[in-house]
Order: structure tokens, then C-alpha cells, then sequence
């Protein structure tokens, strides 16, 4: 299989044009898609290619312009929406939840959904409580909706193109300060199963439970817990939040025993708290597991830069928790992580968020 | 066609009104039997507005209805039996008993679903009159609300859209006057009328006599055909009245919330009765219709009651479509 270097972004674009090619069914709107922005780059070229009738601008009107792709794909046309960030979501809930995610099962099954609704998560800058907000507890919570978020570029590109063609509601997260991230992709035509979890390193010590922006912090925890620490950390990306692949989890706690789950959202409530509960569920997993979460607090994220100094988790938390869990103790920090500012992916990024 | 002159025509509406009526009130006089275990929302006094615009209507124009949709699912052509299984919740059911009353949808004839949630179904309606639109067809989306439903945002957010891009959409807002119990003079300013705000969004708007069949006919065959020519979205108000209470068989006339002299005012305009005096149809028609619907009625009561329940573990399938 061909590969290239390719940017997140660009594979998000990539994918959906290769995915209007092969299909005339398949649509692309959003506030912007078309601006000359293009949403991060992320719908760049898709006008010019497909033109106005399948590629558009939206009014600001996030519950309508949802219900209209579902109207539009109950005739076969298969809309990939795209909103800059998840929190002007919000507005859609009832198309989402009341219509989405139902009108499958309530209709017994006369009628499937195949939307896509891209949901862009904010971080840092100043993005603050309105604009960073990773709420796939939520969605996942709905029956009918399926959760994906992918880590990396090649993963964007597998599992946009399995949420497009996927007859469902698929609510597809991308992470802001992924965007810019670039790893091989496979060229062509490139899809993903949703719902199932990807090992991306094998240990025996801990399991890392992680998934969007988290996994590249982990990796490099996991790399340096290796190195220095010579514990062994298992790291599984869960790709999809819903279906959620236990299997793999299970499949890996059977052999570490020890579990840390690490995410992007509160804590509480949370795709963490959920699958550490379904773990200690399990015969006599309270005995025999060891269970801790890393996750952002329990508040709205403040806007000030020196508030959200500790708000944030990176590979230096992942690193002492994984310490505190293993050997009771935590080393001081910065340990790998030394980016002159807390608020951003790296030194050398500036902007646009 | 001259409709006028056309009695076949005009006897399949007041067929259309009469059957939904005679459906509605055998759903009233079962109900307390405790087999339709579900809410339910009659249309009763309400025939009018469906039965003329359906008329107009052939089976590849889509229609999307509310809570309150018996009326616009049969009116459309939806399967009887069907929809009293799945008020039974059979699994005969149009929905396969996992719907119920406020979840109809006969796909055969273009009725895409009716929603329990005030406003749900309007995007629903314009987005499939966008896919009409990008298929490059000649048929409209009707989309039924009431006036409820246009205090939602969604409802002035569908409205710019399709004004937009002149979309083949035609909005039916029943104004009833009444969301449950809350009139509309709680709700909306006085003097401020629905159909003069849809105008002012850039959808050609007209406010219609919802028990007035004759004036439906001649506004809904020409509105219709404006649509199906490309002339852009159009809203019709249509002033109606329920005759029960807004959930169930009964009359809550008793509660006082609407003045009697209204409440008789409007039942003395019954569009069925004042359709039988327009066309002049002598007792012997009229009971000949009235047979036919009776029999046609009670075959489906006795289809649902006849059918199986979906088994148990039904509950469990169907999250996702494969």
C-alpha cells in the first residue's frame, strides 16, 4: 500500500473528496466549508471539485441544518456536516437526539440516517468554556449515535471514510491540536472499522485506555515509562467511543492487570468512569484490577492564561500516574514536556485556532 | 381538469374527511378499553385541510406531520390496518409496534414520519425537499406543524432556508389556536398573524379557512402547482379547531379553557357537515359512504386486535441499521 506524509487536516479533506468521487450521494456543508478558511483547511478544494450543489455554506442555523441532513439522507444522500467547534452544536440536541438517533429504531427500521457530523474540540489560547468543550460522553450516552475520534491522520482518514459510508449517525470529533499532526496515510480509498479499538504499543505492566489528542501525549509517556522506569505500558486508542470495543480492553487487562484510562473531557460521567465501571464489573476484577483515570476537571474551562496552567493534562501527568500506580510515587515535573507555554501544541504554532 | 364539474373528485375529499372522522371517533369509543396503550392525539374537527390537500398529491410527494398526524398519514394514503396495529402496538404495525401513535410512516406513499416533539419534523420535511430539489424532480415536501410549532427556532430557521434556496416545500401550519391548554394569546402577540411573519422571511404566505373545503380546493390546486413549477416554498395558515382534548378520546370541555361560545361557534362550522350541504348529496349517497368507511374501519380494528405483539426481545434490535 502506498503511503504519504500527510497532515491531519488535509486527510479530512482528502477523505471527503475521495469520498464525493465515489459517491454523487455524498454532500458537504457547513458554516464556512466554502469560506476561504475552508474550516482549518479541512474542506479545501472540495467547491471547485464538486461545486455549489454539494459543497455549500450554511445559515447559523445548527438544529435546522441538521435536521435537513437528515431529511436529505432518508432519501439516500449521505451529508457530512461540519461545525468549527462542538460547542455551537449544542443548538442541534434535538435533531441529534430526538431525530438522528430514533427515527431508525422508531420507524422499525424503515429508515436509516447516514449523516456524518464533524465536531471540531478547542484547546487552549483562550478557547474557554464555550469553546472547548469534549462532550462525547453525551453523545455516546444516546443510543443510535455512533462516537468516533481519531488520534492521527491515517486514523482520520479510515474512519471519516467508514462514518460517511456508515449507515448510522456518526458524531466524527476531531481535535484542534491534531490538525496539524502529520503522519503516513495510505493513498485511495482507505476505511477504518468503527468500533474497534487499535493496540498501538503492546506492554505487560499497564494498560493505557486513551483516544483523540491524548494518544500522542501517552506514547510519549509510554516511550519514556520505558526507558527510565523499565515498566512496560500496553497503549490502546480506542478510535470509536460508541461501539466501544471491550474485547480489546479485556483482551489486554487479562495480561497487564492494571488499567489507567486517559481522555480530553471532565471526569465525571465520563468514557473513562464508564469503562472502568464495566471492567469492575466483571467477576472478581475488583480483586484483581488496579483502575485510575486522568481527565480535565470537573469545571467549565477558564479563559486566563495562568488559570489553565493545571487544567490541562499532557505526558508528564500520564508519566506520574502511571508511577503513583505502580510504585507509589510521583517525580517532579516537567519531565519530557518543556514547551515555553502551557496554552498551545508546541512553540512553534501560532495559530489560527 | 375542471374540478368543479368533477363529482368522482370531490367525493374521494369527502371520503377522505369521512374516513378520518369515522377512524377518530372509533379510537374514542375503543379507547378506554385499554388496548391502545400509547398517547394519542385525534384530529377530529381538523379533516379538512388534509383530506383537500392530499388530493393534490401524488404518492412521490413526500409529507412530514406532527404528534397529531392520523389525519395527514390516512389523508395521504397511509395503510389503515397499519396504523391502528401500531396504535395497538402490533407488530403488524406500520412502525412495527415500536412507534405508536405519534410515530407514522408509510414510505408507499410518501409519508416519511410524524414526531412528538414540537417543531421536530420540520427540518426533517425541508431537508427532504432539498433532496427533492437536488434530484431535479417535479414533486414538493408538505410539511404539517401547528401553531405551537412556530414559536420553536428551528421553525424560523427552516423557513429562511427554504426561502433560500427556493425549495419545493409547501408549510401547513394548522393553527388550531390552541398548544395543549395554553391559548394562543399567551403565546404570540395579538394582531400579529403567522402567515405575515412567514411572508416577511421571504415565503410566499396566505391565511386559509381550514374548515372551508372549497376554498382549500382552489387555493391547494393552484399553490400545489406553483410549487411543483418551481415558484419556491409556500406557508398556508390554515385556522382550524380541534374538537376533544388535545391527548385522548375525550371532550374536556369542562376544564374552561376555551370560551363555549368558541367552542360552539366552531363545531357549528363542521367542514364534513357543510361539504354534504355544498355538494348536495341526497341521505341514500351519504349513507352509502358511510357503509363502505364502516366496513373499512372495523376490518382494521379487527386486524389489530388479531395481530401478534412483536416478541420481547424486538425491544433489544434495531439501534442501528446495518
Amino acid at each position: 500500500m502506498t503511503t504519504n506524509i500527510t497532515k491531519y487536516s488535509d486527510a479530512i479533506s482528502e477523505t471527503i473528496s475521495i469520498a464525493m468521487a465515489e459517491d454523487d450521494k455524498v454532500l458537504c456543508f457547513g458554516l464556512g466549508v466554502t469560506d476561504p478558511k475552508e474550516v482549518f483547511g479541512t474542506t479545501q478544494g472540495l467547491l471547485q471539485k464538486f461545486g455549489p450543489k454539494r459543497v455549500f455554506d450554511t445559515p447559523c442555523s445548527e438544529n435546522a441544518m441538521t435536521g435537513i441532513g437528515i431529511g436529505a439522507s432518508m432519501r439516500s444522500f449521505k451529508p457530512i456536516m461540519t461545525h468549527q467547534r462542538l460547542d455551537f452544536f449544542l443548538l442541534a440536541m434535538d435533531q441529534l437526539v430526538n431525530s438522528a438517533a430514533k427515527w431508525h429504531f422508531m420507524f422499525g427500521s424503515q429508515v436509516s440516517i447516514p449523516i456524518t457530523i464533524r465536531l471540531i474540540l478547542g484547546r487552549g489560547w483562550g478557547q474557554g468554556p464555550t469553546h472547548a468543550q469534549n462532550l462525547q460522553a453525551w453523545f455516546a450516552h444516546i443510543p443510535g449515535l455512533k462516537v468516533v475520534c481519531p488520534s492521527n491522520s491515517a486514523d482520520a482518514k479510515g474512519l471519516l471514510m467508514a462514518s460517511i459510508f456508515d449507515p448510522n449517525p456518526v458524531v466524527f470529533l476531531e481535535h484542534r491540536w491534531l490538525h496539524n499532526s502529520t503522519s503516513e496515510v495510505p493513498s485511495g480509498y482507505y476505511e477504518l472499522p468503527l468500533g474497534k479499538a487499535n493496540v498501538v504499543v503492546n506492554g505487560t505492566d499497564l494498560t493505557i485506555v486513551t483516544s483523540s489528542y491524548m494518544v500522542s501525549e501517552c506514547l510519549d509517556a509510554a516511550t519514556y515509562l520505558q526507558k527510565e522506569h523499565n515498566i512496560s505500558c500496553e497503549v490502546i486508542d480506542l478510535r470509536t467511543i460508541k461501539p466501544l470495543d471491550y474485547e480489546t480492553i479485556f483482551k489486554s487487562l487479562e495480561k497487564t492487570e492494571n488499567i489507567l484510562c486517559v481522555e480530553t473531557s471532565a471526569g465525571s460521567f465520563s468514557v473513562s468512569s464508564e469503562i472502568i465501571s464495566r471492567v469492575m464489573e466483571e467477576e472478581h476484577a475488583q480483586k484483581k484490577y488496579k483502575a485510575g483515570k486522568i481527565s480535565l476537571p470537573d469545571m467549565p474551562e477558564p479563559t486566563g492564561y495562568s488559570l489553565t496552567k493545571n487544567y490541562y493534562n499532557n505526558a508528564d501527568d500520564v508519566i506520574n500516574k502511571v508511577l503513583s500506580m505502580t510504585n507509589n510515587y510521583e517525580i517532579t515535573k516537567p519531565i519530557i514536556r518543556h514547551s515555553l507555554h502551557h496554552d498551545i501544541p508546541g512553540d512553534w504554532f501560532k495559530g489560527p485556532f | 381538469m375542471n374540478i368543479k364539474n368533477d363529482i368522482t373528485f370531490e367525493y374521494s375529499i369527502l371520503r377522505a374527511m369521512k374516513k378520518i372522522r369515522a377512524v377518530e371517533e372509533e379510537i374514542a369509543s375503543r379507547y378506554s378499553e385499554g388496548k391502545m396503550r400509547c398517547p394519542t392525539h385525534l384530529s377530529i374537527g381538523q379533516e379538512a385541510v388534509p383530506a383537500v390537500l392530499s388530493s393534490f398529491l401524488d404518492k412521490d410527494d413526500l409529507a412530514v406531520s406532527t404528534h397529531r398526524g392520523h389525519a395527514h398519514y390516512l389523508a395521504k394514503g397511509g395503510d389503515l390496518p397499519a396504523m391502528i396495529a401500531e396504535i395497538y402496538g402490533k407488530s403488524t404495525g406500520c412502525s412495527k409496534g415500536k412507534g405508536g401513535s405519534m410515530h407514522l410512516i408509510d414510505r408507499s406513499v410518501g409519508f416519511m414520519g410524524t414526531s412528538a416533539i414540537v417543531g421536530n419534523s420540520i427540518p426533517i420535511g425541508v431537508g427532504l425537499g432539498f433532496a427533492l430539489q437536488l434530484e431535479e424532480t417535479k414533486n414538493l415536501s408538505v410539511v404539517y406543524f401547528g401553531d405551537g410549532a412556530t414559536e420553536e427556532g428551528v421553525y424560523y430557521e427552516c423557513l429562511n432556508f427554504a426561502a433560500l434556496h427556493k425549495l419545493p416545500v409547501l408549510f401547513v401550519c394548522e393553527n388550531n389556536h390552541y398548544s395543549v391548554y395554553s391559548p394562543k394569546a399567551v403565546r404570540q402577540p395579538l394582531n400579529r398573524s403567522i402567515s405575515a411573519v412567514a411572508s416577511a422571511m421571504g415565503v410566499k404566505s396566505f391565511n386559509l379557512d381550514g374548515n372551508n373545503v372549497v376554498e382549500l380546493i382552489d387555493k391547494f390546486s393552484s399553490l400545489v402547482t406553483n410549487i411543483k413549477n418551481g415558484g419556491g416554498p409556500i406557508l398556508v395558515e390554515c385556522e382550524t379547531y380541534r374538537w376533544r382534548e388535545h391527548c385522548g378520546p375525550m371532550f374536556d370541555d369542562d376544564l374552561n379553557y376555551r370560551p363555549n361560545k368558541e367552542i360552539e361557534g366552531w363545531r357549528s362550522r363542521d367542514p364534513i357537515k357543510a361539504y354534504i350541504e355544498e355538494l348536495m348529496l341526497t341521505p341514500a349517497q351519504i349513507q352509502a359512504i358511510n357503509n363502505e368507511i364502516a366496513t373499512e374501519v372495523n376490518a382494521s380494528f379487527q386486524f389489530a386486535e388479531d395481530s401478534p405483539f412483536p416478541d420481547e426481545s424486538e425491544a433489544m434490535l434495531g439501534e442501528f441499521a446495518k
